[in-house]
């Protein structure tokens, strides 16, 4: 009784502030985002209050886990659907700017135009869709290769529910126009603060787990998970040291300027994608693929020598971004030298998973998810070594501004992290639920080659338009003059960006697809179709003809 | 196959397999090293920053319309900063200096040119031009595929409290004195009011351009900011004179 008052009392405080902020502050946008924190205490209160019948309670949404005979899956089921709905997210607000860039009367002035949509479809698919996918993941294989049940069951609780949170202040900001600019670090003072007391108790979970296993050994997956929660929490803390205004305000400037700024945001900016994007979804794959293969590990000296200078060399690799820009020259060399080296870990990477179907091979042709993860990793490969090329000075003076990137970036995000996190949910569901299997598998088939031709789509489109650009830009007449006009070059890109916004509604329907399947299963339903992988057999049929009545031999 | 050594190093990494502790905190040496060696010396290193004639903060009313930039996501489109190449510096003009960013918190360089770099936009183009292509940007030029910003000429400027803005910006290295602070609301709306009383504004903030730029001289308005915004862009440091170009030199030796 005197927890649920104290807790009560807390929530309380919470609102209140909450509702003081917003009669307070002078900034709309600062007083909606107070708005949702007041909603979320209210609901808190509600859930608390009814909570306080030990019966309630074990039914309501923040049921405790089932006891030490059993892993503590909850926060990963809700992981799970979370990942699912926020990638449905993600990819639609991808098609709406893709397609906003083709016809461009699809803007909605002020809160629909693409300058405030973009941010929000990067983060909803990094941080929403990716992030809960290497939340649910973590928890997932952190407790089946330490055989133990999550440390600290509230605290996870905690993680999930507190980043949700991050994802709707940071989301509902950005078409608020509440931004700090910083690419892929948008949102204000006062979320970054919030999302780094969620990390920390996410931390807190991971190590506390892991400091409770009955495994002697850390799992090769776990090391990649640790590093990609330490290196985010120290990038975020420095990327977004900045000043607030008022406490009563959303409005911050940083605390860098210039050329700092910029090399402190791209140390940020590629190491999100180092080891958020990398990293972590490594670590996916250390865990899925062996089990999904049935197969132990290529290499184990293979995977501490990539692992090592895979997190030493990423982190150097920023200044590739700021090639011919006014940062020193020696910096800029540094971090293409750096760039060129990271291949090597990375191919390293993929030549472990790869190498672990030594064996196997033949689930390539029979198993969809398997193949799911072959593709993943082949579209892993080449990225890695098409971010070495791009980041080499001369090519990155034609390639740096232009489509190319989006294109380069496409080919990971959807190749590599999508494709990947798909194979992982789709392991995932018919454990997690309990089911004999996924509702569907030639689903997944459909999944499969809708998201590969949308990826070839996505990605020749914007090969052509990033070079056509490039090369339209630095284009001399004979009489010494630019030949093209910017608008030029804009206008001859069009048709691209209409192959590129096809390319990514292919790769949506593919992913709505997958949605519904994994909604069936979750339901307990069974498509009955034709299994897939196996030469049709009919038992019946498999007879010798009868004996014909002419072949009766003669009395 | 491994030699003695070898196989030394690889059980060595089991003591680190059974201690967490260990493995994070060597995980977090490791990776700190690169942001260490890069970042740091960019605050030290004197020339990192050249020194150049003519750089000054922002006046209230260009802060606030770079506020505006921000909020509208100008930068995931448009980069400020010129590469030195021939056909950049023909299309937008003298490449960029890292002084002329180093009172922009945050650095507004960009990624991605969707549409052309406005470094040095700042007096390119008429005031009304400005408030045409941003209110209809395919009215006048009719590939373009810019959102338009019409709502910006509609809406009245309203920063809660500009001397707050920039007694911020002081804190984090802009050299605002007592007294721009102290005239900083003034300022505002001076800037975008030719009727009002600018007072010592343009001494204060050299080439500081003083009228009204939305074509409403009846109020100042969000387009007025994000106008006044653009035309000082690449307005502040002469670089083409050729005591800039001498300055340039010196600053370039030991880089």
């Amino acid at each position: 009784m005197e927890t649920v008052v104290k807790r009560l009392g807390m929530w309380a405080l919470v609102l209140m502030a909450s509702i003081a902020a917003i009669a307070l502050t002078p900034d709309s946008g600062f007083a909606i985002h107070m708005g949702i924190v007041g909603l979320v205490a209210v609901i808190l209160i509600v859930a608390t209050a009814t909570s306080y019948d030990p019966l309630a309670k074990a039914q309501s949404i923040f049921r405790m886990p089932p006891g030490a005979g059993r892993y503590d899956d909850d926060v990963i089921r809700w992981g799970v659907i979370a990942t699912m709905f926020w990638g449905i997210a993600g990819l639609l607000v991808g098609v709406v700017i893709a397609a906003q860039l083709a016809f461009p009367q699809l803007n909605l002035e002020p809160y629909l135009n693409f300058g405030r949509l973009r941010p929000l479809h990067t983060s909803a698919v990094i941080f929403a869709f990716g992030g809960n996918a290497l939340l649910a993941t973590s928890f997932y294989v952190v407790q089946r290769t330490c055989r133990t049940t999550l440390a600290l069951p509230g605290t996870a609780r905690f993680v999930f529910w507190g980043y949700q949170l991050f994802i709707v202040l940071a989301a509902t900001g950005y078409l608020l126009g509440i931004t700090q600019s910083k690419e892929y670090a948008e949102p204000e003072w006062y979320v970054d603060l919030w999302l780094t007391v969620v990390w920390l108790a996410y931390l807190a979970v991971f190590v506390g787990t892991i400091l409770n296993r009955r495994e002697p050994h850390i799992y090769v997956a776990n090391w990649f998970y640790l590093a990609f929660i330490i290196t985010i929490a120290m990038l975020h803390v420095v990327n977004n040291l900045a000043l607030p205004v008022s406490f009563l305000g959303a409005k911050s400037y940083s605390a860098f300027s210039g050329v700092q700024d910029a090399l402190t945001q791209w140390w940020y900016g590629h190491n999100a994608v180092g080891f958020f994007l990398t990293a972590g979804f490594l670590a996916m794959m250390y865990y899925f693929v062996p089990k999904q293969a049935n197969r132990p590990v290529y290499s184990y000296r293979l995977s501490i020598i990539h692992f090592w200078s895979l997190i030493f060399l990423y982190i150097w690799a920023g200044p590739h971004h700021l090639h011919y820009t006014a940062l020193p020259d020696w910096a800029q060399t540094l971090g293409m030298v750096f760039s060129v080296m990271l291949w090597m870990p990375s191919w390293g990477g993929m030549i472990n998973g790869l190498m672990t179907l030594n064996g196997a091979w033949d689930k390539v042709r029979t198993d969809p998810i398997i193949r799911m993860m072959v593709l993943a990793l082949a579209f892993y490969g080449m990225s890695t070594f098409e971010g070495p090329l791009m980041s080499i000075k001369a090519v990155n003076s034609l390639s740096h501004y232009t489509d190319w990137t989006i294109g380069h970036v496409h080919s990971g995000a959807l190749g590599w992290n999508g494709m990947i996190t798909f194979a992982c949910v789709y392991y995932l569901v018919p454990r997690l639920w309990n089911r004999e299997r996924l509702y569907s598998l030639r689903m997944i088939n459909w999944h499969f080659w809708l998201a590969t031709l949308g990826i070839v789509f996505y990605a020749s489109s914007m090969w052509v338009a990033g070079i056509t650009q490039g090369l339209m830009w630095r284009e001399y007449g004979a009489d010494g003059y630019l030949v093209n006009s910017f608008v030029d070059t804009v206008a001859a890109l069009h048709p691209m960006y209409i192959l590129r916004a096809v390319g990514g509604l292919m790769y949506l329907s593919g992913a709505i697809i997958m949605a519904y399947n994994i909604a069936m299963t979750i339901a307990g339903r069974l498509r009955e179709e034709a299994p897939m992988g196996e030469t049709a057999h009919d038992e019946t049929a498999d007879r010798p003809l009868p004996v014909p009545a002419i072949a009766q031999p003669a009395e | 196959m491994s030699t003695p050594a070898n196989t030394g190093a690889f059980e060595g990494h089991k003591k680190l397999e059974r201690n967490v502790t260990l493995l994070a905190a060597l995980t977090l040496g490791v990776v700190a090293i690169g942001g260490i060696v890069e970042i740091a010396p960019l605050f030290w290193i004197d020339n990192t920053i050249e020194k150049v004639e003519g750089m000054r903060p922002y006046t209230p009313l260009e802060q606030a319309g770079r506020d505006i930039y921000i909020r509208e996501g100008c930068y995931v489109c448009h980069s400020q900063m010129i590469r030195p190449f021939r056909d950049e510096v023909e299309r937008y003009g003298h490449y960029s200096l890292a002084a002329e960013s180093m009172y922009d918190h945050p650095f507004q360089w960009g990624s991605k040119r969707t549409g052309p770099d406005l470094a040095r936009v700042g007096g390119r183009y008429s005031d009304a031009w400005h408030v045409q292509h941003l209110k209809a940007p395919r009215e006048v030029v009719p590939e373009s595929i810019m959102p338009g910003y019409s709502f910006l000429a509609e809406t009245k400027l309203e920063v809660a409290d500009p001397a707050a803005n920039l007694t911020a910006l002081r804190h984090v290295g802009v050299p605002y004195s007592d007294k721009d602070i102290a005239a900083a609301k003034a300022d505002l709306e001076a800037q975008a009011n030719p009727e009002a009383d600018a007072g010592d504004l343009a001494t204060r903030y050299p080439k500081a351009q003083i009228r009204d730029f939305d074509g409403d001289p009846s109020r100042v308005t969000e387009m007025d900011a994000l106008v006044a915004y653009l035309q000082m862009l690449g307005t502040l440091v002469d670089v083409n004179s050729a005591a800039a170009q001498e300055q340039l030199t010196k600053g370039d030796k030991g880089r």
